[in-house]
């Protein structure tokens, strides 16, 4: 089933949050396409909701913004109504309900992350239908298929949070590199009592891995092919 | 009565010269001529007590509570109008299932009061309606720990650690304010709320009264129920021998 | 000015054939589309699905088993999601299915419950009672063409009676002393049937704890959308009691020596 509106802005994308001893790390790339033209590669994936709740979008652009702004305006209402902060779980609550109840008009995968002081950090994982998944780790967006086996064989309980931000942009890189619809820069924030820190990775300096053999010129490759071994 | 024959007293959208508002003035008289209703907050729960004035002997033993469950962890006591007071029992169900499904978390006692407050207020400006003919001791035990606020017919709205209302009202605050609540167990608090329903209890003016005792904490696994019967009976006891000494 | 030839000296009217050209050629649409045709269309479909869920009466009571995984698609996508949910003091619900829907499910009997306490009435809610509501829930929803996408099983014991039964997005209701959802239907019925029919006055905990552990390694072979890990639930006059998570023991052993797929024999 297609999924988007004819025309629509497609966040076709890798997304991740990570929880730790002390917060939250959440990461994004920044490619938004059109079918296959890059709409915009710059874009900022990771979207503030509250002081130190964020959410990372992935699906339609317009809806996910539009959920967002919603949510947004719902997480002010709770602070003046109840006076204190929300916690994580309540601006997850609120994005499920709406993602739930427009389940056949909406397409949006969002993932809710942030720190709050009745429970800590804590990352919530929102896929296309409306579930409400809380987990220790979340990745979204296209792109995450190909990196489940990479986050599965790497994460591990107790990391710091320097330890945490490497996996991240370690797992998007990976994301950016064999999804197409991904790419462009790494976004990153870290979620503290203290603080919400912004962290970037440009494009052209994005952890490298594996990337096929070195592509060689006809007559490198004549000088190199392969001779029949001798027989003694 | 200096309100009555001005004419100012016939409607609550319409205030006397001096700023006051006669029909909600009526309204806390109508709960001034009910049975005293008490909440303790302490230590690790909340305790709420009725004096719950039986009129008439053909009554069944239990009939008109008047304490009544709003959601798992909070209870609600109210004196005035029976009637009214079921009603703001069921507006608070109502709005408590409102604040659950916008934000997905139990519910707070503060949030709820909050908002039957606002409920209340309405019912002051205008000619269309009458005030709520009762105070309302909302009790629980949430995220905060254990609270307790009244709900008055004004729409005031305030947070206690001991509260009364009802006939007996100003000798059953002299009371709790002898009490360190906040050092109390629920058990303890359970005795010292039905000897202060007992003390408080007219025997000259009114006939028969029902014990009506709930609460809410770790002593009930953070639910709103009955104290036991035991419990009760033992609590009865006490205040009966308390109140001879007392006397 | 039209630019598709196909439009070009055609008549007027489409309807009405005036020249009798019969068939009507068919022209391509121009005109304009309404962006949103497709998504008011849109009917849903689940998306994050559990799978099977068992259950069987025994001597003392009933017992229900269902594995910890959601997938999305052929991705197991939520590995730690318990699929199996109390309500009150009696009853156990078993989902398969989307697990939004579930999530929603578990969403209404809260509220249901908090009504039935707030009633102080003496009546406690009961697998009965929750199975009526079920049935009557999901039947409205399939009848607004909207349905909740599940398949439940229902257990419980109370006033020293089991219940054990079966509610689907349809509406449609039965009960058994053996039931099974989705893959389990299938595979898992017939294995549970032989094994209790009959017998569900003699079966001991332990044994029917086997009965549903065996089920469910059978499962685990034989169902790609299912998990190594679940839960079991058990309902009897001690109430209810939803162990942790466990392991499915399984042997592979046997595959080491297997050479080809016929006559090969290295």
């Amino acid at each position: 089933m297609n999924r988007l509106k004819s025309g629509e802005v497609n966040l076709g994308t890798s997304i991740m949050a990570v929880q730790f001893d002390k917060g939250v790390v959440i990461g994004a790339d920044s490619r938004t396409t059109t079918g296959s033209y890059i709409a915009n590669r710059v874009t900022d994936k990771l979207t503030h909701v509250h002081d130190r709740i964020y959410c990372c979008r992935s699906g339609s652009a317009a809806d996910t913004q539009a959920v967002a702004d919603i949510v947004h305006y719902y997480l002010q209402l709770y602070t003046q109504s109840h006076g204190s902060s929300p916690p994580v779980s309540v601006a997850a609550g609120v994005f499920q309900d709406i993602c739930y109840e427009n389940k056949d008009g909406l397409s949006a995968g969002i993932i809710v992350a942030g720190w709050d002081k009745e429970v800590g950090p804590s990352v919530y994982n929102i896929p296309v239908g409306g579930g409400l998944f809380r987990q220790p780790w979340a990745i979204g967006g296209s792109g995450s298929t190909y990196v489940y086996g990479y986050c599965d064989a790497t994460y591990q309980e107790g990391w710091g949070r320097d330890e945490t931000v490497n996996f991240v942009k370690n797992t998007l890189s990976l994301a950016m590199s064999r999804d197409g619809s991904s790419g462009g820069v790494i976004r990153m924030c870290v979620i503290t009592e203290d603080g919400v820190e912004r962290l970037f990775v440009p494009g052209d300096q994005l952890p490298k891995f594996w990337e096929g053999r070195e592509v060689l010129s006809a007559s490198v490759k004549k000088s190199l092919a392969l001779a029949p071994m001798a027989i003694e | 009565m200096t309100s009555i024959g001005t004419g100012y007293d016939l409607s609550a959208s319409t205030y006397s010269p001096d700023g006051r508002i006669f029909q909600v003035e009526y309204a806390n008289k109508a709960v001034e001529n009910s049975g005293t209703a008490i909440g303790l907050r302490v230590k690790d729960g909340v305790v709420l007590a009725v004096e719950k004035l039986v009129h008439s002997k053909l009554l069944v033993p239990g009939a008109n509570r008047r304490i009544q469950t709003i959601d798992r962890h909070i209870g609600m006591a109210s004196a005035g109008l029976l009637a009214d007071g079921r009603k703001i029992s069921q507006l608070a169900r109502e709005e408590g299932s409102k604040i659950r499904k916008m934000w997905r978390e139990p519910l707070t006692v503060k949030a709820l009061s909050d908002r039957i407050s606002l409920g209340a207020q309405a019912y002051t400006l205008y000619s269309s309606v009458r005030p709520f003919g009762v105070s309302t001791i909302f009790g629980g035990v949430d995220k905060s720990g254990p609270s307790l606020y009244i709900v008055e017919p004004s729409g005031v709205c305030l947070g206690y650690h001991g509260a009364a209302v009802g006939k007996g009202r100003q000798l059953a605050k002299t009371e709790l304010e002898k009490l360190k609540l906040s050092e109390l167990s629920m058990r303890e608090a359970v005795m010292e709320a039905a000897r202060i329903i007992y003390l408080v209890h007219d025997d000259n003016k009114e006939k028969e009264f029902e014990l009506e005792m709930t609460w809410v904490g770790d002593e009930s696994n953070d639910l709103h129920l009955p104290v036991p019967d035991d419990l009760l009976e033992e609590a009865k006891s006490r205040a009966k021998a308390a109140l001879e000494t007392f006397e | 000015m039209d630019h598709f030839p196909t439009n070009w000296g055609r008549p007027r009217n489409d309807a009405f054939d005036a020249y009798a050209t019969h068939p009507i050629h068919q022209r391509p649409y121009n005109g304009p589309k309404d962006t949103f045709a497709d998504g008011v269309q849109r009917t849903q479909q689940p998306i994050v699905t559990g799978t099977s869920v068992l259950a069987i009466k025994y001597k003392d009571g009933v017992m229900m088993a269902a594995d910890n995984l959601a997938s999305y698609g052929s991705l197991a996508r939520f590995k730690d999601v318990q699929r199996l949910h109390q309500v009150g003091n009696y009853t156990v619900i078993g989902a398969g299915g989307d697990m939004s829907d579930f999530q929603y499910i578990q969403y209404i009997l809260e509220e249901l419950s908090v009504e039935e306490i707030s009633a102080q009435d003496g009546h406690e809610l009961g697998p009965v009672e929750i199975h009526e509501y079920m049935s009557q829930v999901m039947y409205a929803r399939r009848s607004k063409m909207n349905p909740l996408w599940n398949s439940l099983l229902i257990a419980g014991f109370k006033d020293g009676k089991r219940f054990l039964s079966f509610v689907d997005l349809l509406g449609t209701t039965y009960t058994a002393s053996t039931l099974a959802t989705g893959y389990g239907a299938y595979i898992a019925q017939p294995l549970l049937r032989k094994a209790v029919e009959g017998r569900e006055d003699i079966i001991t905990e332990e044994e029917a704890r086997k009965i549903l552990e065996d089920s469910m390694r059978v499962l685990f072979y034989r169902d790609a959308r299912s998990l190594n890990k679940f839960q079991i639930a058990t309902i009897s006059s001690a109430g209810v009691s939803i162990s942790d998570s466990m392991q499915l023991d399984t042997t592979w052993s046997f595959a080491e020596d297997i050479r080809g797929y016929g006559a090969q024999t290295q």
